[in-house]
């Protein structure tokens, strides 16, 4: 069972009571980008196993949305985080370097 | 005007805890910046009590205001007086970033009374009711089986629960369910 700490309400929340939102960070292309980058955006996610970056909403809750660094294989969860972000937090990516090491943000970006 | 009646008109059903539909409440829902002096002013004029704390319900006789968000709160009261409070809060408020909306009749009330109170709602939500977790005045929003729910507890034996009118009957099948006789756990 996946717990995660709501950062608004302080809930640990538990996963029937939050919702997923997919993959975070994504950056919108909109008027103006070409049609790689706008399919790109539209289609392609990362699928990482190991840590991954995702947008949750807690549902059964207050109702916001939030990130959650965790793995996916072993669901360990290394912190979750406001929405109001582009980029993690220096805390969140300490904490996921401290268990990997060989972790980058620029590598997850890039994965498919 | 309509001769107004709540969900369920006071459905009551005993197991090992008491569950009764609690009939009509004045419901507010204020959004807005709960650190606004205005707003904290505006919420203590009609209710009577400070904005609380998070994941609080603070109460006073037949008026409580509970956290639901980091910018929304429940203002209770009685439910002659909702509409009156309704138009204080809004005008209260003028010229702030803020909602105030009467909810009243979207909604359904319940109590659940009696030492298996925590036992039944622990049956059927994902969370950590037991006496050190769950203290008098927590507030907490979450799912009731498969509905959105909001509980706390009053006292030391009684919550009092918030749903969706239309999920009134859902709910009160699935307490009065729980509070079985003979289903006790006696884990909590």
């Amino acid at each position: 069972m996946l717990i995660l700490e709501c950062p608004y309400c302080g809930v640990k929340a538990e996963e029937t009571e939050l919702h997923g939102g997919g993959q975070a960070h994504i950056k919108r292309e909109t008027v103006g980008s070409d049609d790689d980058a706008f399919e790109h955006y539209l289609f392609t996610r990362a699928n990482p196993r190991g840590v991954h970056l995702e947008r949750w909403r807690h549902a059964n809750g207050c109702g916001k949305w939030f990130h959650a660094a965790r793995d996916t294989t072993t669901l360990e969860v290394f912190g979750t985080y406001s929405a109001q972000t582009y980029v993690p937090p220096k805390a969140i990516i300490d904490a996921i370097t401290a268990k990997r090491p060989d972790w980058s943000l620029n590598d997850w970006q890039g994965a498919t | 005007m309509s001769n107004a009646v709540s969900a369920l008109q006071g459905a009551t059903s005993e197991g090992f805890a008491m569950i009764t539909e609690a009939g009509l409440r004045g419901m507010i829902t204020l959004r807005g910046d709960l650190s606004s002096a205005k707003l904290k002013k505006a919420v203590k004029s009609a209710a009577g009590v400070d904005v609380p704390a998070q994941r609080a319900c603070n109460s006073a006789g037949a008026k409580a205001v509970a956290w639901m968000s980091p910018d929304e709160l429940l203002v209770m009261v009685p439910y002659a007086e909702v509409v009156d409070a309704t138009s204080r809060l809004a005008k209260a408020l003028e010229g702030e970033h803020a909602l105030a909306v009467n909810v009243s009749d979207a909604r359904a009330v319940f109590t659940i009374e009696g030492e298996g109170g925590r036992e039944v709602l622990a049956k059927l939500s994902p969370v950590d009711l037991s006496r050190e977790a769950f203290t008098t005045g927590m507030f907490r929003r979450t799912r009731l089986a498969q509905a959105a729910v909001a509980f706390w507890l009053r006292d030391e034996t009684t919550f009092e629960l918030v749903c969706f009118r239309s999920e009134a009957q859902y709910v009160f099948d699935a307490l009065s369910m729980s509070a079985k006789p003979g289903s006790e756990v006696g884990f909590l």
